[in-house]
């Protein structure tokens, strides 16, 4: 069981490494990690550096983490071997909450498809009928393409493109879902323009709505302020990453700006 | 979110250097302090003020990570002085005084050459701070600019005599605790002018290596030590700089409850600071802190916080 009392990383080898699309891959682990869907980990490649990815999937004995090729350290972690080892820290972050939601939707943006994965893994084992909706710029990229009609027969699919499924967006699915059939519960990761949309809708048709956000974090519990939320100062890597859309709509940065590595504002 | 037992409690209220706090548990530099909306949230949360994270004129990036790892009784940390910058800093504050004109705000300032310390000394006028805090001790960057200007006698008095030249505002010095003698520097300090100074900074730097991959955690590969562990060094140093100086002391150093606070106070501290007690009693550790040294008082009889100052020396 990953648990220790100090905070720092255990060293896992990576088992197994799953070319899922061109630029994404899947690094799985044997052990058993104890995360929930929409936490994340530290991740330390040992004289390199460690950053913060979303678990995207976890059996007993087994956790996942998908990650696309943005920057250094993503290209220092497609260079990894099985065999070699890494450092594993967390899971951090308030996760995802089912809760008694019976009539779900799910969606998933581009890379945003891998942490909702394994909420959607979860979320069919307690919810009656699912949706999911997932999103991204065209086929080859599409992230667990077959993974998720095995889990789900009627995935909703949508490209800019319409390379595969239709052509469009997620949330231009989402408003015609809500329009049909009664929804309980909405959760959504991915881009941030996407996230935005996402919780405008839930807020237009009242439904309550969890939305996974992504900042840059630095301690991963809750003391650097890096990803402090303007103006309420909730702390990403701590009161979220998945917070109420609700409580998203309030904040003035949301799906407008972000901070870099020494804090300056940055549009998004 | 918990409540303060008493609304305003009036026996918490206190002064520095003339400045009225609505208590004296003030966030540490460091932590939290990266931007206004952060700041308030830790008022919210119950402290007295605030302090900024350590900022030069330019900005800097900063260590990769990890940057923080805690250990059995304590907490390494490697951030390297991240910020953004004076500009943006500038920004912050305003927003913050804005939002919380009661709440004094330190804003804390370094530079690695005395030509630093001046390019952002005479701006500092320009932002709503209640104070200004020299950071001549911070541990984390001794391998790129060599060891903290702290830790050098003869070297702080050049600092606050430079920067003192160019500010109006009340300078408190952040002293290290990683020298021969701490009573030496805080005398140089006092007699080059400080209105006050703050102790300690972070011990070390510290290790810790990794048996596995057989190399050491942090980036930087050490880093300043905080938390419990160092509780006790920091209150003999501020109780020996008490005996030696007359102006007023900030104790910061593994507070994390009331008593520990209280302790920090009856050693010559009138402000306390918390840092690493955010992780080890989450975000309302200032509330809590606050909440447990009202205990003590009623049950003691103190009617105000300011009685018990320094009331461990003889």
């Amino acid at each position: 069981m990953l648990h220790c009392t100090v905070e720092q990383p255990i060293i896992f080898p990576v088992k197994k490494i799953i070319n899922e699309a061109p630029g994404f891959k899947t690094f799985i682990f044997e052990g058993q990690l104890n995360a929930k869907p929409g936490q994340f980990v530290m991740f330390w490649i040992p004289k390199i550096e460690a950053r913060p990815f979303s678990v995207s999937f976890q059996t007993p004995n087994e956790f996942q983490i998908t990650v696309m090729k943005v920057g250094e350290f993503t290209k220092a972690m497609f260079k990894l071997k099985p065999g070699d080892k890494v450092g594993i820290q967390g899971p951090y972050g308030r996760p995802f909450s089912l809760g008694s939601a019976k009539n779900i939707v799910i969606l998933g943006g581009g890379c945003g498809i891998a942490p909702v994965f394994f909420l959607l893994n979860q979320a069919v084992k307690s919810a009656k009928n699912i949706f999911f909706i997932g999103g991204c710029r065209s086929k080859d990229i599409f992230l667990k393409q077959k993974a998720l009609k095995k889990i789900i027969p009627d995935p909703i699919l949508m490209t800019d493109d319409g390379s595969l499924g239709k052509k469009g967006f997620t949330t231009d699915a989402l408003e015609r879902l809500l329009k049909k059939r009664p929804i309980d519960k909405i959760f959504a990761c991915g881009p941030e323009i996407m996230l935005l949309k996402t919780a405008q809708i839930s807020k237009k048709y009242n439904i309550p709505c969890q939305i996974s956000l992504e900042r840059l974090m630095k301690c991963g519990i809750g003391i650097c302020g890096q990803c402090c939320l303007d103006d309420c100062g909730l702390r990403v890597c701590h009161e979220g990453p998945v917070f109420e859309a609700s409580k998203l709509l309030e904040s003035p940065e949301f799906g407008k700006y972000k901070r870099d590595n020494r804090g300056k504002i940055i549009k998004i | 979110m918990e409540k303060l037992s008493i609304k305003n409690p009036s026996n918490l209220r206190t002064d520095f250097l003339g400045v009225k706090f609505p208590n004296p548990v003030v966030l540490a530099s460091g932590i939290l302090g990266m931007s206004a909306s952060s700041m308030a949230s830790v008022v919210r949360n119950g402290a007295g003020g605030v302090t900024t994270k350590s900022t030069n004129l330019e900005g800097q990036d900063g260590h990769p990570g990890p940057k923080v790892i805690t250990y059995e009784s304590g907490m390494l940390n490697c951030y390297g002085l991240t910020n953004a910058g004076f500009w943006h800093e500038k920004k912050e504050i305003a927003k913050f005084k804005k939002r919380l004109p009661q709440n004094p705000l330190i804003f804390s300032i370094f530079g690695f050459s005395l030509k630093e310390f001046q390019a952002i000394a005479q701006k500092v006028d320009q932002t709503r701070a209640d104070f200004i805090e020299i950071n001549i001790s911070c541990p984390n960057v001794q391998s790129e600019h060599g060891r903290p200007f702290g830790c050098v006698p003869g070297m702080p008095q050049k600092v606050i005599k430079a920067v003192k030249k160019l500010t109006k505002k009340p300078i408190i010095v952040k002293l290290s605790p990683n020298v021969v003698d701490i009573v030496e520097i805080a005398r140089e300090v006092e007699s080059a002018g400080a209105h006050a100074i703050s102790a300690i900074n972070t011990l070390g730097p510290g290790m810790v290596i990794n048996l596995e991959t057989r190399c050491p955690v942090l980036s930087a590969k050490a880093g300043g030590m905080s938390g419990p562990a160092i509780r006790p060094l920091a209150v003999k140093m501020i109780y020996d700089i008490y005996e030696n100086v007359k102006i007023p002391l900030i104790g910061i150093g593994g507070v994390t409850t009331g008593q520990d606070a209280l302790e920090m106070i009856m050693a010559g501290a009138q402000l306390v600071e918390i840092g690493s007690g955010v992780y080890y009693r989450g975000i309302s550790v200032f509330k809590r802190v606050c909440n447990e040294m009202q205990e003590w008082m009623r049950k003691q009889g103190v009617k105000s916080i300011k009685e018990i100052i320094g009331a461990a020396h003889d």
